[in-house]
């Protein structure tokens, strides 16, 4: 085809011109798989240390409980539907039980949450058999994080105080049995693991449970007025919404990187408009017909996409293959990031997201093309040849 | 024999918007020209040469009057009939040669068979030896920014004369042209004149051309001032 032909060799004549818009377009190309892949990964992650730390495949909650009210924890805990009790024997479901409490680091009062889980479940892989055995005091266990903020070790005792359900205090001794170190803040921070049993007899409530832990996914349609069924949706609903946020924050980011690339491809179509204009009333005058120029511009333009992504895959595969299999290191100090995040991400660069970026960039530049050649092609070819500037 | 008849002007008038009011480049022209003239528009600058080649040449529309060229009268052509009898027929040789910049010498003047749709073999033949024709051969790789002003005259030419079209218009075509390589291109395009019967309008005022042209219409402040025939 012509267009393409005479598309081509006005790319190549401009010599370094195109490659330098070639390489700003191809860098976008990078970024924007880079950011969305690490993104992606980042989720998936998050997502997956999430299940496996806290979330289960799914959760039943008493109807009472919500996790961001601690007014509501007192009063939401029931009888454990016998319907669970099966699954509980064969480590499907794990039932937890959650209180506010207090203790007493160097002094300081500090409000916890105290939760209970049974000591033999293998259904999240809180390390509840380090509770097993005879000891003085309350086993228990601690995040890294709690850890770290009330300079707490491994055998350290710690006070706790709490109420019963009938609202009088009593306090106790707890001792450390194990500090577990993971990627899940809301199983962290702020909170005393003990086992289920001992909490029930605490708060005076046999065989009650805040929330029951399910190994499956599914709406096991466990008949219960107290507990209703969350999906794995439902429980993460945060680090989408987070993630989702980081996408916003990054779609800007990636709309100045195009607005970038648009305008180097637009510079070379439109602002060169002198020089251009000229070629074009030539190209004119020697008999190309305006739909010729057209099309001549706007695939001159989308070109420069397609030998961006042709570049862009040349550093660019390598690059993003790496990371895919080394990870990304995040920085120090994420840690109260406020969602799970790990030392490193492994980036996830789905086909999607290839292809969808691909075809972004490519419509951009056929775009910013097509609008100017349609403009200059309008013109006079006696005012073009002339240089005049509309 | 009756010649046929190339370009005929009728009353032609081509006003420019000059701020408020109208500037009459071109006041009422009658002309024709016939097959195989070699044939010049002669007169000082401003007297509307430029503007009456770029009508002939489809490249703008008359204000009033008609101007048919090769029996198409132009201010009825479409766009893209106007883009085809120039594609076609006509091969323009600019005042200030035009040359694509991106393109190199062989590529310039390849253009014009390119849009003709020529095969590759015939597009090479026919360039090269128009590239010969105007001693430019060992050019042909260079681009128009490393062209002297001769060269690129000579490339312009070339480009015009590439696809044998019935009619050339050059709008002074020896400008920057030494003596020589004036007279050598002056010949060449005898020749093709005599030997294809292309009709040749030249704009100008360089006495060289002049000499060779065998019509001269001395164009005055936009209106025909004498046409005259030299016999050779
Ligand atoms: N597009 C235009 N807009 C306004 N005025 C124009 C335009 N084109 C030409 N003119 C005017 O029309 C007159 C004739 O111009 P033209 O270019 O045809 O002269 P010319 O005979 O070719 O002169 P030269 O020998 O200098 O090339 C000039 O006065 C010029 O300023
Ligand atoms: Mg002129």
């Amino acid at each position: 085809m012509l267009a393409i032909k005479l598309a081509i060799r006005n790319l190549l004549g401009a010599g370094l011109r195109t490659w330098l818009n070639v390489f700003v377009l191809s860098l976008s190309y990078v970024m924007i798989i880079y950011m969305n892949g690490m993104l992606d990964g980042w989720n998936s992650q998050a997502k997956s240390d999430m299940r496996v730390w806290e979330t289960g495949g799914s959760q039943y909650w008493h109807t009472e409980y919500d996790p961001f009210d601690a007014f509501t924890i007192e009063d939401s805990h029931a009888n454990i539907p016998v319907d669970f009790n099966k699954g509980i024997a064969a480590g499907d479901f794990a039932p937890v039980l959650i209180t506010t409490a207090s203790i007493f680091p160097e002094g300081r009062v500090q409000s916890v949450l105290l939760k209970g889980i049974s000591i033999n479940q293998n259904v999240v892989q809180l390390p509840s058999t380090s509770m097993l055995g005879e000891w003085d005091d309350i086993p228990a266990i601690i995040g890294k994080r709690m850890a770290e903020k009330n300079k707490l070790k491994k055998g350290d005792l710690l006070t706790i105080r709490w109420r019963d359900v009938d609202g009088t205090f009593d306090a106790r001794d707890v001792v450390i049995t194990e500090i577990f170190s993971c990627n899940v803040p809301s199983i962290d921070a702020g909170q005393v693991w003990i086992p289920l049993n001992t909490l029930q007899e605490m708060m005076q409530v046999a065989n009650e449970a805040t929330i029951i832990i399910s190994s499956s996914e599914d709406d096991l349609d466990i008949l219960s007025a107290e507990f209703v069924y969350k999906n794995f949706e439902f429980l993460t609903e945060e680090v989408t919404k987070i993630i989702q946020a980081k996408s916003v924050g990054t779609s800007i980011f990636y709309v100045i990187l195009l607005l970038l690339a648009m305008l180097a491809i637009f510079d070379t179509q439109v602002l060169s408009i002198f020089r251009r204009q000229r070629e074009i009333g030539t190209q004119i005058a020697l008999g190309m017909t305006r739909g010729q120029v057209v099309r001549l511009f706007t695939i001159e333009g989308a070109m420069h996409a397609v030998l961006a992504a042709g570049l862009g895959a040349i550093y660019g595969i390598p690059l993003l293959l790496s990371q895919a299999k080394n990870g990304i290191p995040m920085p120090e100090g994420t840690e109260d990031f406020g969602m799970a995040i790990s030392d490193t991400i492994i980036p996830e660069y789905s086909i999607g997201l290839i292809v969808g970026t691909i075809i972004a960039v490519l419509l951009a530049a056929t775009i910013v093309s097509y609008i100017p050649a349609r403009k200059i092609s309008k013109m006079k070819p006696t005012d073009a040849i002339r240089g005049k500037v509309q | 024999m009756e010649k046929e008849v190339k370009i005929q002007l009728l009353e032609l008038v081509k006003s420019f918007p000059m701020g408020k009011r109208e500037f009459l480049a071109l006041k009422g022209i009658d002309l024709s020209i016939y097959s195989g003239e070699f044939s010049g528009l002669v007169g000082p600058s401003g007297s509307g040469k430029t503007t009456l080649l770029n009508i002939i040449g489809s490249l703008d529309g008359p204000s009033q009057g008609e101007a048919i060229v090769l029996g198409q009268a132009v201010s009825k052509l479409s766009h893209k009939q106007a883009a085809h009898l120039r594609n076609q027929s006509i091969g323009f040789i600019f005042q200030t040669y035009n040359l694509l910049p991106v393109y190199t010498a062989f590529e310039n003047v390849e253009f014009p068979l390119l849009l003709l749709k020529k095969s590759s073999s015939e597009r090479k033949k026919a360039v090269m030896e128009a590239l010969d024709w105007l001693g430019l051969a060992d050019r042909a790789k260079s681009k128009p920014g490393t062209l002297s002003g001769g060269e690129s005259q000579r490339v312009a030419i070339a480009r015009a004369m590439v696809k044998r079209p019935e009619i050339v218009l050059a709008d002074e075509p020896t400008a920057n042209l030494d003596a020589e390589n004036s007279h050598h291109i002056l010949k060449t395009m005898v020749d093709l004149n005599k030997s294809l019967g292309t009709t040749f309008l030249f704009a100008t005022h360089d006495e060289k051309v002049i000499g060779y042209l065998r019509r001269i219409i001395h164009l005055n402040d936009g209106k025909v001032a004498a046409d005259e025939i030299i016999e050779k």
